[in-house]
C-alpha cells in the first residue's frame, strides 16, 4: 500500500485548492504547499495551470516554488524522508543512521530511488534537538529518538509500503519536557482570561502597561515589542494585521514548540489584545513547515475559541471587536524568519526580505501596517495584561525584563525546556540541565555566540549575552571545528540567494571549510575566513548574512588549535592538487600508467571507460 | 528655500526628499558604482557594490535615503576592499571569460572591476555548470555571466509589460527563470527591441548576428572608464 492513498490526478487537485482558497493570487505559498501534499510533488504543468488560475505567470509560479526547500519541482520518492541535519544531531550519530539507512533501502542521498518509493535526504533543524536524532516523513510526521533498531524497523516499513498512520505512534512521540518553568512555561490561566484583563484595562491602558513593562522581542533582536505596537497603531492604513512569527528556525530551538502545544491560549490571547490595541480584524499565524504535523492541533483550539467567543465575531461579546486568524504554513525556508522575508512569504511570493525602511508597522503584509511578534512574545503580553507592567519589569534585568525560555540540548544530562529569569548565569543553567565538562556554549543559535569556560560567569540578557532561545552544550569530546563547520553548512544551505555577499560569501566560507576539512589548508584559508566574516557583516541585505560568521569567528578566536590541527601549513597550501586534476584526463584517455600521473602513487586502477 | 544637501566625500550634493543617496548622487553628476541599480526602476539592492558608509554604518546607497547633512563616504581603504570582494564573488560564481566575451567592453561587471583595481578573481572559482539558451531566433541566452541583478525581470514586467523572466531556485543554485511552457525562451513573448532584451549589465542577453559588430577597442569601456562614461549609453 502507498504511502499516501491513490492520489488524486492535477486537475482534480487544483480543483481542490482552488475550491478551499478562491483564485487568490497572495495564497500562492499555500496552494502549493497543498497541491504537493496532494500530489508529492509539484510537475510544470500544474504550476502553469495555477498560474492561469490566479492570474500570475507560470515563470513567476516557477520562481516562487523553487524558492522553498520544502516544494520540489522534481518528483520525489512517494515516502520522502528528511534527516534533521542540526549538529547536535549529528553528534548524536544522525549521520551514520541516514548511510544506515540509505545502504538498507538501496538509495542514494538526495535521489529518489529507482522505483519511486523512497527518497532520502537532510533539512535544516526541525526543532526536536532534545529528542534527536530525529526525522521528518512527508513533510507531516517526525520520528524522534532514531537509533539503529528504529531505522532498521523504518526501513522495513517503507520497503513493505505500510501507510504512515500504520507507523508505531511512539516513534512519532514529542516530549515537552519542562526542567524549569516560570512564568510562561507554568502558567494555567483560562482561556481568554488575559484578553478580557486587557478589555478591561482599555487599549490605550494596555499599551501603557506594555510600556511599562519594558517587554523586548523574542525572537532574538530584542526591539521594544510597545515601539513596535505604537508605531504601528499612529501608522494610517485601511486595516492593521497582527502575525505572530511561529518559524522557529534557528538551529537547536524548540521552546516555540512547546508554547505552540502547551499555551496557545496564551498566545492566541496575545494576538487578540494586539489585534484590540491596533484595531486589527486580520491576523496570521505563520508556522514553519516544519511543524506541520502541530497544524491540526492548532486549527481545533482556534475553531474552540471561535465557538467560546475568544474569535471571530464580537470577541468577548464586545461590538465592533472582530478578529480572526488564519495559519499560514512555511515550506522550509530559514530566512522567512526575518518578518519582511515573513511577509513576503505571507504574500505568496519569494521569501526575500524587502528594504527597510519602510518597515512592517509601517507597511507590512499587502502594504497595511502589520505588527510581527514572536510566538514568546504574544505570550508574554497576555501576561502582562493580567499581571500588570510593573510586575513583569520587576522579573530580569534593567534592559530585558521578564523571563526568557531556553531549548536545551547537546551534552547534558537532562536536554529540554528552561525558564529563567533574564540575568540568568550560563553556568547556571549548565548546573541545572547536568552538562559536565563542558567546552563550549553555543547560546543563540548559529547567528549567536559561542561562549567558551571562561565566559560561563556572564549573564543571559540583552546587555550581556542575547538569545532566541537555543542554548546548546558542547563537552571536551567535541570538535569545535567540526561545530563550526556545520554551521558554515547550514547558512549555505539556507541563504536566500539575493545578495551577492550572503549567496557567494555563504558558498565561500562552506568551501574553505571543507577544504580545511580535508586537511589542505593553511594559514591563509584562516585568513580569507575572518576577511568574509567581515565582509558578510557589513554589506548583507538582511541579518541572515550578516549574522552568517558569527559562530565562526568565536570558534576562530576561542578555540584556535581546533582550526590549526587541520591546518597542513601554517603558511599557504594550495587549495588544488595537481594529480588529481589530472583525473579526468586519465578518464577520457583510459591511462592510468606512472606516466600519467605527476605524483608517485598511482590511484586505484580503474577499468577503462 | 535652498534645496537639502546631503554630503558625498565631503562635497555638498543637493538632492531631493525622496531621492536615494545614489539617485542624487548620479543626478549630480557623480558616480557611485553600482550593478543592479538602473535609472527608472526601483532599487533592488541585490549586487551591494553600491555600498558605502554613510556616517559609521555600511550601507547600500542605493536603498539609502538622502536626507540633509547625511555625511557619506565612497572610498576608503576598508570600502574598497569591500567593493573589490563583492565583484569577485560575482566573477567566482559564474563564468566570466572576459577575453572571449562578446560584451567585453561594455559590460558593467568588467568596467565596475577595472575601475575597482581588481587584477584576479581572489576567491576560487566555482565554474558552475549552466547550459545556455540558443532557442530563440534573434537573442541568445549566456546564462553563465547572470549576476542575479533582476534588470531583465523588471524591465520586462515595468517597462514592457510582458513578464519574460523572473528570479528561481535559492541560495548558490538562483537563477533566471524564462517565462514561458517549456522554459525556453524561443516560447516566450520577448521581442528583440523589449528594454528586457537591452538592459542587461553584463553578457547574458545577446542579440544574435551581431558578434563583435564594434570592436574591441572602440566600445563604451574602453573609451572611457565607467566612472566617465554616460548612463544612457550604457547597457
Amino acid at each position: 500500500m502507498n504511502a499516501r492513498p491513490a492520489g488524486p490526478d492535477i486537475d482534480t487537485a487544483l480543483h481542490t485548492v482552488l475550491a478551499r482558497h478562491g483564485p487568490d493570487r497572495h495564497a500562492l505559498v499555500q496552494m502549493l504547499v497543498d497541491l504537493q501534499a496532494m500530489l508529492g510533488w509539484l510537475p510544470r504543468r500544474l504550476l502553469a495551470d495555477l498560474a492561469a488560475a490566479i492570474g500570475r505567470t507560470p515563470g513567476d509560479v516557477e520562481g516562487v516554488a523553487g524558492f522553498y526547500r520544502f516544494l520540489h519541482l522534481q518528483p520525489v520518492g512517494r515516502y520522502r524522508l528528511l534527516f534533521s541535519d542540526n549538529v547536535i544531531e549529528r553528534q548524536q550519530g544522525s549521520h551514520e543512521l541516514m548511510a544506515r539507512l540509505c545502504r538498507q533501502l538501496g538509495v542514494a542521498p538526495g535521489e529518489p530511488r529507482g522505483d519511486g518509493a523512497v527518497s532520502v535526504a537532510t533539512c535544516s533543524c526541525i526543532g526536536l534537538s532534545d529528542q534527536g536524532p530525529s526525522l521528518l516523513v512527508n513533510h507531516r510526521l517526525v520520528v524522534t529518538h532514531l537509533d539503529e533498531q528504529r531505522i532498521d524497523q523504518l526501513a522495513s516499513l517503507v520497503d513493505h509500503e505500510v501507510p504512515l498512520h500504520d507507523w508505531p505512534a511512539d516513534w512519532s512521540h514529542v516530549q515537552d519536557t519542562v526542567h524549569r518553568a516560570d512564568v510562561l512555561l507554568g502558567s494555567t490561566n483560562a482561556p481568554g482570561q488575559a484578553l478580557q484583563a486587557a478589555l478591561t484595562r482599555g487599549a490605550d491602558a494596555m499599551l501603557a502597561e506594555l510600556q511599562t513593562s519594558r517587554l523586548r522581542g523574542r525572537g532574538g533582536a530584542g526591539y521594544p515589542t510597545a515601539s513596535k505596537w505604537q508605531a504601528c497603531r499612529q501608522a494610517p492604513g485601511p486595516e492593521h494585521v497582527v502575525v505572530c512569527n511561529a518559524d522557529e528556525g534557528e538551529p537547536g530551538t524548540f521552546k516555540d514548540r512547546a508554547l505552540l502545544r502547551r499555551q496557545a491560549d496564551a498566545l492566541v490571547d496575545g494576538m487578540a489584545i494586539a489585534a484590540f490595541v491596533l484595531g486589527a480584524r486580520r491576523g496570521f499565524i505563520y508556522l514553519r513547515g516544519e511543524y506541520r504535523w502541530l497544524l491540526d492541533e492548532l486549527l481545533a483550539l482556534l475553531q474552540q475559541r471561535r465557538a467560546a467567543g475568544l474569535l471571530g465575531a464580537r470577541i468577548l461579546g464586545r461590538a465592533g471587536f472582530d478578529f480572526d486568524i488564519a495559519v499560514h504554513l512555511g515550506a522550509g525556508a530559514y530566512v522567512c524568519g526575518e518578518e519582511s522575508a515573513l511577509i513576503e512569504s505571507l504574500q505568496g511570493e519569494r521569501g526575500t526580505p524587502r528594504i527597510r525602511p519602510p518597515f512592517p508597522a509601517e507597511k507590512g503584509y499587502l502594504g497595511l501596517p502589520t505588527v510581527v511578534n514572536n510566538v514568546e512574545t504574544f505570550c508574554a503580553v497576555s501576561h502582562i495584561a493580567l499581571h500588570g507592567g510593573d510586575w513583569w519589569a520587576g522579573i530580569g534585568t534593567p534592559q530585558s525584563t521578564g523571563t526568557k525560555i531556553h531549548s536545551v540540548s547537546g551534552d547534558c544530562e537532562r536536554p529540554g525546556l528552561y525558564e529563567y529569569p533574564f540575568g540568568t548565569r550560563i553556568a547556571r543553567i549548565l548546573e541545572d540541565c547536568g552538562a559536565r565538562h563542558t567546552q563550549a556554549v553555543q547560546v543563540g543559535g548559529p547567528s549567536g555566540q559561542c561562549l567558551s569556560e571562561f565566559e560561563f560567569n556572564r549573564r543571559i540578557a540583552f546587555e550581556d549575552v542575547p538569545t532566541a532561545g537555543a542554548f546548546m552544550v558542547f563537552d571536551r569530546r567535541r570538535d569545535l571545528f567540526e561545530v563550526a563547520r556545520g554551521f558554515a553548512q547550514f547558512f549555505a544551505h539556507e541563504s536566500c540567494g539575493f545578495c551577492t555577499p550572503c549567496r557567494v560569501g555563504t558558498e565561500l566560507l562552506r568551501r574553505r571549510m571543507d577544504k580545511l576539512a580535508a586537511g589542505a589548508g593553511s594559514r591563509h584559508d584562516l585568513d580569507v575566513l575572518f576577511e568574509l566574516d567581515h565582509l558578510l557583516h557589513a554589506t548583507t541585505h538582511c541579518g541572515l548574512g550578516a549574522t552568517a560568521c558569527n559562530a565562526l569567528r568565536d570558534t576562530m578566536q576561542k578555540f584556535r588549535p581546533a582550526f590549526e590541527r587541520r591546518l597542513q601549513s601554517l603558511h599557504f597550501a594550495p587549495g588544488f592538487d595537481l594529480d588529481a586534476e589530472l583525473s579526468v584526463a586519465r578518464r577520457l584517455t583510459g591511462r592510468n600508467d606512472e606516466a600519467a600521473h605527476f605524483a608517485q602513487p598511482v590511484e586505484a586502477s580503474r577499468p577503462p571507460p | 528655500m535652498n534645496r537639502p544637501h546631503f554630503l558625498l566625500g565631503g562635497d555638498e550634493l543637493p538632492f531631493t526628499p525622496g531621492e536615494t543617496v545614489l539617485e542624487a548622487a548620479t543626478r549630480a553628476g557623480r558616480y557611485i558604482p553600482h550593478l543592479c541599480w538602473h535609472e527608472g526602476f526601483a532599487p533592488h539592492g541585490s549586487c551591494r557594490v553600491c555600498t558605502v558608509k554613510v556616517g559609521t554604518r555600511t550601507m547600500a546607497a542605493c536603498t539609502t535615503a538622502a536626507s540633509e547633512g547625511l555625511e557619506v563616504t565612497l572610498h576608503d581603504e576598508a570600502l574598497d576592499a569591500q567593493r573589490r570582494s563583492l565583484l569577485q564573488m560575482l566573477f567566482v560564481e559564474g563564468n566570466h571569460f572576459c577575453p572571449s566575451c562578446e560584451q567585453s567592453g561594455r559590460c558593467k561587471l568588467q568596467a565596475t572591476a577595472y575601475a575597482a583595481g581588481i587584477e584576479g578573481p581572489h576567491f576560487e572559482e566555482f565554474y558552475p555548470d549552466r547550459p545556455i539558451d540558443a532557442s530563440h531566433a534573434d537573442l541568445l541566452l549566456e546564462f553563465n555571466r547572470c549576476i542575479l541583478c533582476g534588470l531583465c525581470a523588471r524591465a520586462s514586467e515595468q517597462y514592457d509589460g510582458k513578464a519574460v523572466f523572473a528570479l528561481g531556485g535559492h541560495g548558490i543554485a538562483s537563477h533566471l527563470v524564462v517565462n514561458s511552457a517549456s522554459g525556453r525562451l524561443v516560447d516566450s513573448d520577448i521581442h528583440p527591441d523589449d528594454l528586457a532584451a537591452n538592459i542587461c549589465p553584463v553578457g547574458v542577453i545577446l542579440k544574435k548576428r551581431r558578434g563583435f559588430d564594434v570592436p574591441i577597442g572602440q566600445r563604451l569601456y574602453d573609451r572611457l572608464p565607467i566612472s566617465s562614461a554616460p548612463e544612457d549609453e550604457a547597457p
